[in-house]
Formats: C-alpha cells, structure tokens, sequence
C-alpha cells in the first residue's frame, strides 16, 4: 500500500540554512495495516505523512502510496486516500451534512448518492442529531467525528490520520477509536497515523515505527519493541527496621546487613531467566528480566528459601517511552529528559 | 444504535483522466460550497455593505455641501446622488472582494483548505470557484444600494445598471482572485494581509475620483489615475448607471476589468498550487 525509498525533505530556512526534517525514510505497508508512527514534536512525523498525502513535494527520493507515485501521479493518490489532518477539515462556516455531501461530490458521487453517504456516515459516526448544525458550533469532540467521518465518504483503501485524538478528553479519544476501528473492520482499510500518545500507538496500533530526527529508528510489534529492547524490570528492597516481614527474625537490620542481604537477594536474581543489568544499590536490587510476571514469584520463593527477607517488590513493565529512552536517551514526554523517576544510566546501559 | 456503512461497491469512479468538464465540475462544487453559508445565512451580505452605507449617508452630503455654488458644474446634470450612487457601488466590491482572501486565511488556520488540497479537486478549481462567488454578494448589494437610493431622487436606467452590474462583477472576480492570492502569499504572517489590503485599498480608492471629483486635483493626481484601473471602473459605472451604453469610457471600463480579471486569476491560480508549501 505504501513503498518510499529513500524519503527526504528539506526546509530552507534562509540565509543558507536547511533543516533536514526527513532524512531518508525507508517504509513499506502492506495492505490492511494498522501502522502507528511515533516520535517526539519535529521529528519528521507530520512532514512525511505531507509527503505521502501529495501536500508537500519530497527533495528526494521516491515514494508509491496506493500504487501510485506522489510526485508524478498526485491525482491518482487523493483519488485513493482517505486524510484526517491536524486541524479541522470541515469549514468553520458550514454546516455539518452539507460539507460531507460537498465531499461525496468531490471524489465524483452524484448529488443524490453524496447526499446517501452522507447520512450513511452522520449515522456511523453519532452525528445524524447535529446534520444542519453549523461546524463552528460542534464540541471538540464532534468535530473531529466529522473529520474522520470526511476522510471516509469515498471509502478509502488506505486513510492517514494524523494526531487524529490530540486535544480530546480521554472519553472521547476512547470514543472516537470505537469509531475508527468499527469503520477499518467493515471496509478492510489500511490506517497509517501519527500520534504522540504512547499509550495510543501501544493499544491502537499493530505495528510501531518510531522516528527520531527524520529517521525511522525501529518499527515493529509494540510489544516486540518493548521485550526486544526495554524489556520487564524489576526493583526490589530488602525490609528494614520494624518492618513486618519478618519481626521474629534474629537477622540483623542494620545498614551493612541490608547490603549483605541485598547481594545474595542479587545472586538469586541473577539465576532468573533473561535476567541481565543487576544493579544493586545499597538494601536495593534492580535488573531486566525476561518474563516479569512469571520471574517475580519465582524469585520470592527463592528468597524465602535463602532466608532473604524482601520488602518490597515491583515489577515495571515497560511503556514505548522506555522502548524510546532505550533507542535515544530520550524520553518520548516532553520536559521530562531522564524520563522521571527512575535512573537514566541504569536504563541506557541496558539499551546497550 | 449504528449501523456500518455497506462497503460493497466503490464509492468513486477511480480510472478516469480529469479533463476540462472536470474543471467545470470541481469550479461548480467549489462554488456551490462558498455560496452555502450566504444561502443559510443571507443577512451576512448586509455587513460587507456597512463601510459604503456609511460613505453614503455621511459623505454624500458632505460632498453637495463643500462643493457649494461649483456643484451642478462638478456632477453633471444628474445631480450628486447619480454621481456618487455608480462609486458607492464600486466601492461596495473594492471593500468585499478585497477582504475576502481572508476567508481563506482562516480555512489555512483551521485546516478546512489542507483537507480540500487532499481531494481531487484541481488546484485551478480552487481559485476559480472561489473567486466566481464574488459575483453573488456583490449583486445582492449592488441591488440593495440601488433599492435605498431611489427614494432619494437616484435615477434608474434599468439596461445600463445590469451592464453595469455585470461589468463590476467581472472586476469584483478578479480583485477576489487577487485577494485570495495576497492570503496565500502571508499565510504565515496573517496579520500582514490586513496591512497590505489597507495599505492599498486607500490610495486606489482616491486615486479614481470615486469619493470626490479628481477634476477639482492637482495634474499629478490626474496622472495618477490613468495607471488605476479602478478610476477606468468608476468613469464607466458613472456612464453606464447614467444610461449611457455605447460611451468610450464603458469600454474602457470593460478593458480595465478584464485586465484586473485576467491577472488576478493568473496570479491567484499561481498562488493556490503552491499553497500546501
């Protein structure tokens, strides 16, 4: 559905000064995809999907969406793509049927039929009450129902949305996917989006390509990404004074007896399948291990049986911002460099 | 609850090659769609008319009274109101059409122009529909002026007032398309488009001795006026809504909007297939 070799746009900023803002995209979808390209602001996401919608013209580079190339046969590629933009297609001075009938007629229905599919989608998408409302006075929410609704009426093998749930509350982003995912099974469209909600392209999409600096720097399954290259973690401290764990125990609860107890608790981590990174930190153990769920009570019992007494046990499955953090340094949320709580190194080293 | 939309039959003809009914068509739905909201909410045109209404009641009767005694000689025998009533008109299109490129600056910030970008609808479409629109609020007013004005004396010469509708129609197209171009060229500083209009809407305005006679000027300003289309506009609208067909001054009134026409859609359609950049 989708084949770009070698994708590259360049910005001229004046004064001599370019920005390269897709470097040499690579990407192939297949027909029937559901593909989610991820990456922080900038990163090129919005610039290649312009590429690929014929908006923007690429410096390089060639790229063939629904059989047909962008440069040489944009007319042939809008005829088969269906593009939900960042902002609101619908005209603000328009009202809410008449703009989806304007676009029926647009890609060649006749008045009668644009008008049929029309209401076909203001019923699919929960917008027949709001038909002779005016655009501007839809709620955020509708008004994005009626873009994608837009990006539909000439069933589309192939449909780009781009940040489609930006600026939505969490209801009606759950609601609006109801939608788009309701639509792709009846017609067996291909989606490509972008989104900056990791949480989006995790549940959402099967199939991840993250971008970082105009380049795709992984694509895959999100849960291949996340064991290929974040991996489960666990953190687990060695109980102290007054805790409950053990209060008739004549093991010593001073500091040098934690940190005794911590490394032999990180000798029985090690044993653990897939376990790697053990780092241990004063009463503190910390590693990746293969299958944090199954490892994790393994281990308890291990320790019971050594006679280590843990007080506090987590398992931290990873998000595609450690997949990201992993690949980059870089966390995916924005003014959060080291990716909050937990130790950049720790995790950089085990990206390495 | 909803139902799924039948998918088993393509929803578009996807083989075929656009050719000049294509044009035709997509100028028709780009049209069809500016009207719409004018349709749905017609007491918008009376705001484009504000400006001129306001020129009308307050700068008419200025003008008799600082003319004095020199009146009569100033205006022809037609008195003030068939004078000043063909200007108002032109004045009513320089105001709206010009200030219509900023209808599609707000479809750039809102996204409603990239999506039609997207579409196979030609770029050219685009414009032209646009522009062709421009006739339609442009008429309602001129006919509204008109409607007002006869009470007070305004004189009607039905033939020459639809020519001359038609004539300002023409250049209204082409100030529209002009207009359209200026939004796409400050897409990215839309303030500028209000600086720029205002920069020019002025000095054209004056310079075409359409709120006071330019014979009563210094020769420079005369000079000046023979490079403004719109004082060629203005002569021609004044013969014209005086039932003057056949005049010199009506032709050059034609040549004058078609010039404005042809380059305004030249440049404007320019400008369009550049505008997703």
């Amino acid at each position: 559905m989708i084949h770009t070799h070698a994708l590259t746009r360049d910005f001229a900023l004046g004064r001599g000064q370019t920005v390269h803002a897709v470097r040499g995209i690579a990407l192939h979808v297949d027909s029937g995809e559901l593909v989610a390209v991820l990456g922080p602001n900038g990163a090129g996401k919005t610039t290649t999907m312009r590429m690929l919608t014929t908006l923007i013209a690429p410096t390089s580079g060639t790229a063939t969406v629904a059989g047909h190339d962008v440069v040489r046969e944009p007319g042939q590629v809008r005829r088969r793509i269906g593009y939900v933009g960042q902002g609101n297609g619908a005209g603000h001075a328009q009202r809410v049927r008449d703009e989806l009938a304007t676009q029926g007629r647009i890609y060649g229905l006749d008045r009668r039929d644009a008008r049929r599919r029309a209401d076909e989608l203001l019923d699919a998408l929960d917008l027949t009450d709001l038909a002779t409302r005016k655009v501007a006075d839809l709620s955020g929410g509708q008004r994005r129902r009626l873009d994608v609704a837009m990006g539909l009426v000439h069933r589309p093998p192939l449909l780009f949305l781009d940040e489609p749930s930006t600026g939505l509350d969490p209801q009606n982003r759950a609601n609006l996917w109801d939608h788009v995912l309701r639509m792709r099974s009846a017609a067996d469209m291909t989606i490509v989006l972008t989104t900056h909600y990791l949480d989006e392209a995790d549940s959402m999409a099967e199939r991840v390509v993250i971008v970082d600096h105009g380049e795709i720097i992984a694509d895959d399954s999100a849960a291949a990404l996340k064991a290929k290259l974040a991996g489960d973690r666990i953190v687990l401290t060695i109980a102290g004074p007054g805790s409950a764990v053990r209060p008739d125990s004549d093991c010593g609860t001073g500091p040098a007896d934690r940190a005794d107890a911590a490394a032999r608790l990180a000798g029985l981590v090690e044993r653990l399948p897939g376990a790697r990174d053990v780092v241990v930190d004063g009463d503190r153990v910390e590693a990746h291990v293969g299958n944090g769920p199954a490892a994790l009570p393994e281990l308890l019992r291990a320790a019971v049986a050594a006679d280590v007494p843990v007080g506090t046990a987590l398992l931290h499955q990873p998000t595609l911002d450690d997949v990201f953090l992993a690949l980059t340094g870089r966390s995916l949320r924005e003014g959060e460099p080291g990716g909050g709580a937990t130790d950049p190194q720790t995790r950089k080293a085990a990206a390495a | 609850m909803t139902t799924i939309p039948v998918t088993d039959r393509p929803a578009v003809v996807l083989s075929r090659r656009p050719g000049p009914r294509d044009l035709v068509r997509d100028v028709g739905i780009v049209l069809a769609r500016e009207l719409r909201p004018l349709l749905h909410d017609p007491f918008s045109v009376v705001f484009g008319m504000v400006q001129p209404i306001v020129f009308l009641a307050l700068f008419g009767p200025l003008l008799v009274g600082s003319l004095g005694g020199q009146a009569g000689a100033a205006f022809g025998s037609g008195g003030v109101w068939q004078w000043f009533v063909p200007a108002i008109l032109v004045m009513t299109a320089l105001f709206g059409t010009s200030a219509t490129g900023s209808n599609l600056l707000f479809e750039f910030q809102t996204g409603a122009h990239e999506r039609m970008l997207v579409t196979p609808l030609s770029r050219s479409s685009l414009l032209v529909g646009r522009a062709l629109k421009e006739m339609v609020p442009l008429a309602g007013q001129a006919v509204i002026i008109v409607l007002v004005m006869l009470p007070f004396g305004f004189r009607l010469y039905p033939v020459g007032a639809l020519v001359g509708l038609a004539l300002l129609a023409l250049f209204g197209v082409g100030l529209g398309a002009f207009s359209y171009a200026l939004a796409i060229a400050v897409r990215r500083q839309e303030w500028m488009f209000w600086v720029v209009q205002q920069t020019l809407i002025f000095p054209l305005m004056l310079l075409s001795g359409m709120l006071l006679p330019l014979e009563t000027g210094p020769g420079w300003m005369r000079v000046a006026a023979r490079f403004n289309p719109l004082a060629y506009l203005v002569d021609a609208e004044r013969a014209l809504f005086a039932g003057q067909l056949g005049s010199g001054t009506v032709l050059w009134g034609w040549v004058a909007a078609l010039i404005t026409a042809v380059l305004g859609l030249t440049v404007g359609v320019r400008a369009m297939a550049r505008s997703a950049g």
